[in-house]
């Protein structure tokens, strides 16, 4: 991690956006602020930054007015929507104004975070890459494969997918429900650990026979997948 | 006074007036030309009969000479219903003949005259008479002159029958029309205040209240039909936010004093890293309630009708699919088995996640309930008859005793007193609103209703579908 996160925070709660920004401060992520849908919209055109996390209600000018404006102004930083709406077709008015990602109010941090990160990495993740890899394992987009150590790992399509997008994102946090969002699609609470089963069934998969741990469990957040030999 | 105004601006007396108004032109008119038309017929056939009179009289003239035509006018004369005669000197003087008195001048030229004239008679008893009476004149070269009539009393009198007749009948319409106005728009109107009487009441706050009907099946009827309904929508709405408001009260003062003991004793425990267990015992307990109040907000969401916007063709055989995908692996580890039978290819309009979650719903309620039981089965099914998709789930745990069913679809309301299963309470509530926003139906039966302990619970989905 050489270049620290850039990201604005536009809220118009003073003290929510303190502590988001103590927060952020605290997992290594610089944090700017504008209390208002107008400022905020000047700063995201004058500045560059990795993310933008943005209010959905905000005086002056309302959330989505100003990602359709920055959209319009040809800047595409990604941003995350906040929004105390979290219904089904809030967020698909979010998303459909240009936000790239929605998050419900009220949300636990590390849910935030975890997506912010992802989305700030966006950038550089390798979206055009065949083959992901982390360590000794190997996953073949095209083919469809996976391998470890050279040797190769059946999985079921919902499995590969879910590696898939757990390699994509190695290294970051991604939270059970950005899985159940990104690997099956639905955005809806599905009341028990369904998603940790599955995760424990793909574990179990692509860790059974070997010695080093890949996928492993963030407490309080969600998983990741890391190579601890690559890391200094 | 005010009351006559306000009768005379409802609608049926409005209209009513306007008939009779529209009603009264057309008999007017009618009247008009039929005796217009009878009096041209009947002239047309008095100057006919007038002509042929005059060339007879002519004819005798000629033949036997004044004489004659004396004679013969007075034969003529003295027959019954005669025609008027008059034979005059030639500055109009009357010399004799039927007619006890004519207009002056009325004898100066031949030929018809244009229009009926007035004429004094005899009467039986000698008196004189002024009646209409047509008339040609005729020249005789001894310059007498003769005029050959015949009375129009008749026909006038029939045509002031008629006209008369028509006063009456008007009056009497009239008249029927007023009683009618009265009648009809004090019936309206007294429906109407029954009405107006029973909204008053309901908008006073009692929602039980319907409107009147008098089963006659009429407008008053459908409109207030139609209100009702609408008002039963609403009542249950409204005891909807009535039982929510309740039961928050209720049910979440017990996670929040709960919440509230862990923060104190997680404020007053010792340094032994017990206070970070705490904390996160506090996270989690926060966690369900931010559950709770999402599930209710979603509930009053999807009732209040506004998720309905995003409704599309959804492929409902896949969410079935993906829901079973999604829950199997939790049913497995918990030793329950999960057997689908899906058809393919079922396309309805609907919202998927709101499908999804009501699915994932019932996948939950089944794998928490049926832990443990006797038939680890659940059993997700998939049909589809005729315009209506079907889903089931079935499950053989304990099952919930057939006079809870439709208690069970209340929020909050859980069998399990004792709250040991985690959950909201939510979870039916809002399959329920789901399968009424998609304008489906939901019912709960028993898997196996004779079974001792393990009647299981089978819920049935219904959702309209295209027929193919």
């Amino acid at each position: 991690m050489v270049t620290r996160m850039k990201i604005l925070i536009v809220e118009d709660d003073l003290e929510a956006a303190a502590y988001l920004a103590k927060a952020f401060r605290e997992a290594g992520i610089v944090s700017d602020h504008a209390s208002d849908g107008e400022s905020g919209l000047f700063m995201a055109s004058e500045n560059a930054y990795d993310v933008l996390v943005v209010d959905r209600m905000l005086p002056r000018r309302d959330g989505l007015s100003l990602i359709s404006e920055l959209r319009r102004r040809d800047i595409h930083t990604p941003v995350l929507i906040l929004s105390a709406l979290g219904q089904v077709d809030d967020r698909v008015t979010g998303l459909r104004a240009g936000g790239d990602d929605y998050l419900p109010k009220p949300y636990a941090f590390n849910e935030l975070l975890a997506r912010v990160e992802v989305l700030g990495r966006r950038k550089g993740a390798p979206e055009q890459d065949m083959v992901y890899r982390v360590g000794d394992l190997e996953l073949d987009r095209l083919a469809h494969s996976v391998r470890r150590q050279g040797k190769e790992i059946p999985l079921q399509p919902r499995e590969f997918r879910l590696l898939e997008y757990l390699m994509k994102n190695a290294g970051q946090v991604v939270t059970r429900t950005m899985l159940l969002e990104n690997v099956w699609d639905y955005h809806f609470d599905p009341q028990t650990n369904v998603i940790d089963v599955h995760v424990s069934r793909l574990r179990s998969k692509i860790e059974k026979d070997f010695d080093t741990p890949l996928l492993r469990t963030v407490r309080g957040a969600g998983y990741m997948i890391k190579d601890d030999r690559t890391e200094t | 006074m005010s009351k006559l105004r306000v009768l005379l601006r409802t609608t049926a007396v409005r209209l009513s007036a306007l008939y009779l108004v529209l009603f009264s032109l057309c008999a007017i008119f009618l009247v008009f030309y039929v005796t217009g038309m009878s009096e041209r017929l009947l002239q047309q056939q008095t100057r006919a009969a007038i002509t042929t009179e005059v060339s007879q009289i002519e004819a005798v003239y000629e033949r036997a000479g004044m004489s004659g035509l004396l004679r013969s006018l007075e034969r003529r004369a003295r027959q019954p219903g005669a025609n008027l005669y008059v034979i005059a000197g030639p500055s109009g003087e009357i010399l004799a003949g039927n007619v006890a008195g004519l207009q002056p001048g009325l004898l100066d030229d031949e030929g018809w005259k244009s229009e009926p004239f007035r004429y004094r008679r005899f009467t039986d008893e000698s008196r004189e008479e002024t009646h209409v009476a047509l008339a040609q004149v005729l020249l005789l070269d001894n310059g007498l002159r003769i005029l050959v009539g015949h009375d129009l009393q008749e026909p006038e009198k029939f045509r002031m029958l008629v006209r008369q007749a028509l006063v009456v009948a008007l009056g009497v319409m009239g008249l029927g029309a007023l009683i009618i106005w009265f009648v009809i728009g004090r019936n309206a109107l007294k429906r109407i205040d029954r009405m107006s009487e029973a909204s008053t009441k309901i908008m006073a706050g009692d929602l039980s209240q319907r409107l009147p009907t008098s089963g006659s099946g009429d407008e008053f009827d459908r409109l207030s039909e139609s209100l009702n309904a609408m008002l039963g929508r609403i009542e249950k709405l409204d005891e909807g936010l009535r039982q929510v408001s309740d039961n928050i009260a209720h049910d979440l003062k017990t996670p929040l004093t709960r919440l509230r003991n862990k923060a104190e004793a997680a404020l007053s425990g010792k340094e032994d890293g017990s206070q970070t267990g705490a904390l996160e015992e506090i996270i989690a307990e926060s966690d369900q309630l931010i559950r709770t109040f999402n599930a209710l907000l979603m509930i009053s969401r999807v009732e209040a009708g506004s998720a309905a916007a995003e409704m599309s063709d959804v492929d409902l055989s896949r969410i079935v699919a993906d829901c079973v995908e999604l829950y199997e692996p939790a049913a497995e580890d918990k030793a329950l088995k999960v057997e689908a039978d899906i058809l393919p290819g079922v396309v309805i309009s609907g919202n998927r996640e709101l499908i999804g979650q009501a699915l994932g719903n019932l996948m939950d309620n089944a794998i928490k309930y049926a832990e443990g039981s006797t038939n680890p089965l659940i059993r997700v099914a998939m049909t589809k008859s005729g315009n209506e998709a079907v889903v089931t789930v079935a499950d053989h745990g304990p099952g919930i005793p057939e006079d809870m069913y439709r208690e069970v679809l209340k929020r909050f309301v859980r069998l399990d007193e004792s709250r040991s299963k985690p959950g909201t309470g939510l979870g039916l509530s809002l399959v329920e609103a789901v399968m009424e926003m998609h304008r489906g139906s939901l019912t709960l039966t028993a898997t196996e209703p004779d079974h001792k302990d393990g009647k299981g619970l089978t819920v049935r989905m219904v959702f309209p579908a295209r027929a193919t």
